[in-house]
Order: C-alpha cells, then sequence, then structure tokens
C-alpha cells in the first residue's frame, strides 16, 4: 500500500466557475477519501430578511443565484403566498412556469457549455453558449433582464406577454429544438464525450437516495423525483414525466440534463397552447403571519424555501436550502475511488452552484 | 478529437465553419457597436429632477439602498455601484420622473459611484382663496 498524501482542490480551480474547496486524499492517482469545505461566498442574504420589507426581499431572494434566479424569486413569492392564503391568478401562474421552463434551458445549456469545457472540448462549449443567447434574448425581450429576470412579485407577476409575442416564442422554438438535436447529439454519442464520462464518478441508486441527492443527480442514478409533480405553478396542468438514466455515472446525468432540455421545450409549448386570459396579479393589503415551506424544482434539483412572518411587514426567518448544499454529500461518495484526473469532470457533474449553497 | 469528427462529420464542420467565416461576429463589440436591447430592458435609471417632488418613496422602497433623496438641500443621490436596476423606484414614484433608460450607464471614474442631481422642481402656487371662498382668478 502507497503512502497517503492530500491535494488541495480549489477553492480557485480552471474548472470551478465558483469557489469550494476539497482535501482530496491520494493513494497513488486514486481518491481514496474527501473532505470538502465552503465558505468563500456567504454573503448573509438570509439575515436581510429582517431588513427588508417582505415584498422588497422578492430582488434579494432572486440574487441568491445567479442562474436560476427567476426560481428563486418565484418559490419565495409561492411561499408567502400559502402563508397570506392567496389565489395567485391562472395566468400569473402560466407564466411563471414559462419563465422557470427559459430558466432552466439556459442554466441546462450553460452547464453543457462548462462541462465540456472542463472536458477540453471547446468547440462544444461554444456551440452550447451560442445556443443559449437565444434564451437569454427571449427572456430579456419578455421579463427585461437577461439573468435576472426581476418579473416575479407577491402575487403574481410584474409583466404580461402578449399572445402575439407568446406565439412568436413557440414558433421560434421550432428552429431552437432543431438545433438543439445537434448539439445532444454529441453529447450523447460523441466517442470522446464517452470515454471521460461513462463509468466516472458512479453512484448507485441506493446510495443516491439515502444520501439526498436531488434533480438530475438523483435522476442520473434512477430516483425519479421531480417537485414538478407535485403541481406548483401550472405544472398540475401540463403532461411530463422525470427523465431518469440508470447508470448513475457522469454519463448518465449529462444525458438526463440534455433529455431535460427537449422535456422544457414541450413543457413551454404546452404551457402557451393553454394559458388563460386574465389578470396576473392580486393585490396584497396584508403582512403575512404563520410558516410555509416552499419548495420547487430548480435546474440543479430542489429547493426549499423556509419562511416566517410575524404579521409585520418584516419577516422574522428564511431559510433557503439549495440543491448544490444537498448534492455535496453525493458528490463525496462519487469521487471516493475516481482518478485524480477526473475528479473535474465529476465534481461539475453535479452542476455546482456555490454562490447558491453559502447564500 | 477522432470521436468528435466522426460524429459531426466533416459535412457538419465544414458548414458550421463556413458560417461562422461569413457571418457576423458572434460576440458585439460593446460599446462601439450597441447590444442588443429590448422595450424592456433594463439598463439604468433616469431622473427627470424637473418634476421630482422629494417624497422619498424611491429612497424607502429601494432595495439595495442606492437611493437617496435629501429633501432640506433638494439634492437626489444614486450610487450606481450599488443600484441593481430592480424597477422598483420606478413603480413606486407617484409623479413618474423616474424611467429607465434601456442602455447600460456608463463606467463609473470614482471608487463611489456616486451621481448627484439637484432637484429643479417648484411647488406650484395654489391659487389663493378671497373671502367668500371662491378662487381668485389667476
Amino acid at each position: 500500500m502507497s503512502r497517503k498524501i492530500v491535494v488541495p482542490f480549489g477553492p480557485q480551480h480552471p474548472v470551478l466557475p465558483e469557489p469550494i474547496h476539497l482535501d482530496l486524499v491520494l493513494e497513488d492517482e486514486t481518491v481514496v477519501d474527501v473532505i470538502p469545505s465552503i465558505g468563500y461566498v456567504h454573503r448573509g442574504l438570509e439575515t436581510l430578511v429582517a431588513k427588508r420589507e417582505y415584498t422588497e426581499y422578492v430582488y434579494i431572494a432572486e440574487r441568491t443565484c445567479g442562474i436560476c434566479s427567476f426560481i428563486h424569486g418565484m418559490t419565495y413569492c409561492q411561499g408567502i403566498e400559502q402563508i397570506m392564503d392567496l389565489e395567485v391568478p391562472q395566468r400569473a401562474l402560466y407564466l411563471r412556469t414559462i419563465w422557470s421552463e427559459y430558466s432552466r434551458l439556459h442554466s441546462h445549456l450553460l452547464w453543457l457549455g462548462l462541462f465540456a469545457d472542463a472536458m477540453g472540448f471547446e468547440n462544444l462549449f461554444m456551440n452550447a453558449w451560442r445556443l443559449r443567447e437565444f434564451v437569454l434574448d427571449v427572456l430579456e425581450e419578455t421579463t427585461g433582464g437577461r439573468v435576472i429576470q426581476g418579473s416575479c412579485k407577491v402575487g403574481g407577476v410584474r409583466r404580461d406577454i402578449s399572445n402575439e409575442r407568446l406565439a412568436i416564442m413557440a414558433a421560434e422554438l421550432t428552429q431552437f429544438e432543431a438545433d438543439l438535436s445537434d448539439l445532444s447529439d454529441v453529447f450523447l454519442h460523441d466517442d470522446s464525450i464517452q470515454s471521460r464520462l461513462v463509468n466516472v464518478g458512479t453512484l448507485s441508486r441506493t446510495d443516491a437516495y439515502d444520501l439526498g441527492a436531488v434533480g438530475p443527480v438523483a435522476r442520473g442514478s434512477g430516483v425519479a423525483i421531480d417537485l414538478r409533480k407535485t403541481g406548483y405553478a401550472a405544472y398540475g396542468d401540463l403532461r411530463f414525466e422525470p427523465i431518469t438514466e440508470t447508470s448513475g455515472d457522469s454519463y448518465g446525468r449529462c444525458a438526463v440534463r440534455v433529455r431535460e432540455l427537449f422535456s422544457s421545450i414541450d413543457l413551454i409549448r404546452q404551457a402557451i397552447e393553454k394559458i388563460p386570459e386574465g389578470d396576473i396579479e392580486v393585490k396584497v393589503k396584508v403582512n403575512p403571519d404563520g410558516e410555509y415551506f416552499s419548495r420547487s424544482e430548480q435546474p440543479r434539483g430542489e429547493l426549499v424555501h423556509y419562511l416566517k412572518g410575524n404579521g409585520t411587514k418584516h419577516l422574522v426567518r428564511s431559510r433557503i436550502r439549495t440543491p448544490t448544499l444537498t448534492n455535496i454529500p453525493p458528490l463525496v461518495k462519487m469521487l471516493r475511488g475516481c482518478e485524480l484526473a477526473d475528479v473535474p469532470v465529476i465534481v461539475l457533474s453535479i452542476d455546482p452552484c456555490i454562490g447558491c449553497a453559502e447564500r | 478529437m477522432r470521436g468528435a469528427v466522426s460524429t459531426m462529420g466533416y459535412f457538419e464542420m465544414a458548414k458550421t465553419a463556413i458560417r461562422s467565416v461569413i457571418s457576423r461576429p458572434a460576440t458585439l463589440m460593446y460599446p462601439a457597436r450597441p447590444g442588443k436591447r429590448s422595450s424592456l430592458s433594463r439598463g439604468h435609471v433616469v431622473i427627470d429632477v424637473s418634476r421630482c417632488i422629494s417624497c422619498g418613496m424611491c429612497m424607502k422602497k429601494c432595495p439595495s439602498e442606492a437611493i437617496c433623496v435629501d429633501k432640506e438641500v433638494k439634492i437626489w443621490t444614486i450610487d450606481r455601484l450599488r443600484c441593481v436596476v430592480c424597477n422598483s423606484c420606478i413603480e413606486v414614484c407617484p409623479v413618474h420622473c423616474l424611467t429607465m433608460d434601456g442602455q447600460y450607464s456608463s463606467a463609473v471614474l470614482t471608487h463611489s459611484g456616486l451621481e448627484t442631481f439637484p432637484i429643479t422642481y417648484v411647488k406650484p402656487e395654489r391659487p389663493k382663496k378671497n373671502e367668500t371662498g371662491e378662487t381668485a382668478e389667476a
């Protein structure tokens, strides 16, 4: 048995978009243990809830993450609306669903690009991000913001999308889907990608369930959990099934995200087809008094906002549990037994968002 | 990348290469060429100082505490580095003197990013009432 050495990985590392530190315990080139540590970008956003009015905190909740910002804002609003027992207009719920799915598209495309970049496949990275640009343009034209949309508010949404614009969006998706097919073929069938991903960082179904994996990490190991099936926003009216893979390796997680892109396009089409006419918000007149666990499905997995109000304009407590934090224990499990050269790919395969995780 | 070539095919790669050569650059040379903006795009907040009534609602509702309204000396200040361009101040302004410009604000040259605007609004005098309670003709 060879001598063990510890190699630090991060917080600054070429493949890491955000800082996380891993102490990798190695025997030769094999990782035998991993000790993760976070705390480099903690911003104390949850404490701000006591200093801002609950209607203004939407802006701060959105800024928890720079990728799935809309879903953070929506989950926060959902929680406040449940505490107040507000009935949000159906059109607003459909608009939230449409923007959520566009967020998922842009998040997954961003990740696919970064993943290709981590494997040294620069051309694929650029192609993924070029497609992502279309999604960002749609988000900007309909909400005013490319990344931070700012279109969700307690009681509904701030902006409507005209029916003509919705029809254009549905038509544009056809070309987008065709472009996406070319890209997905490379991710799913290319030899060089498969040689980097197949049987790398395998997480069994039992481990995924026991360690609390969420989102594509769980679904890539065959655990069919998807919060959208609970029917929040307008998902209850739309037909879809959680995308799952059974291999549990990095390729499985990549395949889940690629196939979810097409699932999101289908959901947007269904929502555009079924969106009803009507108001987009209800007026909010009282302050929240009570507590609620608001849950939603982010591109990375299950997101929880715990909110507690005491009848004043300021909430007493906000607690955010993000999917990346939940996926760190499964990551440690995946890394044990892998080769040092595979560590960057495995770390990226959980789509880590540390800014989210530390808040 | 043997696998990449086999999957994408030479034809697909040639098509992509030709398209990239004949099309315009994918990256816009901002700010020499203005970026794509829509009518809803949030660039930076603009104030019409001739209409501002110094009510302070924008300051109160700003989630990032970027706006300061000094009612005594009639000064409206915004810190461009703190402003998150959320549109909140524009929504609450009772006289609609705040608007959103679609282009981003230019780079700040100081550490503070403070921009100060003297408020020039003059409250119109109300027509005086005469002894019988009727308003006098102006």
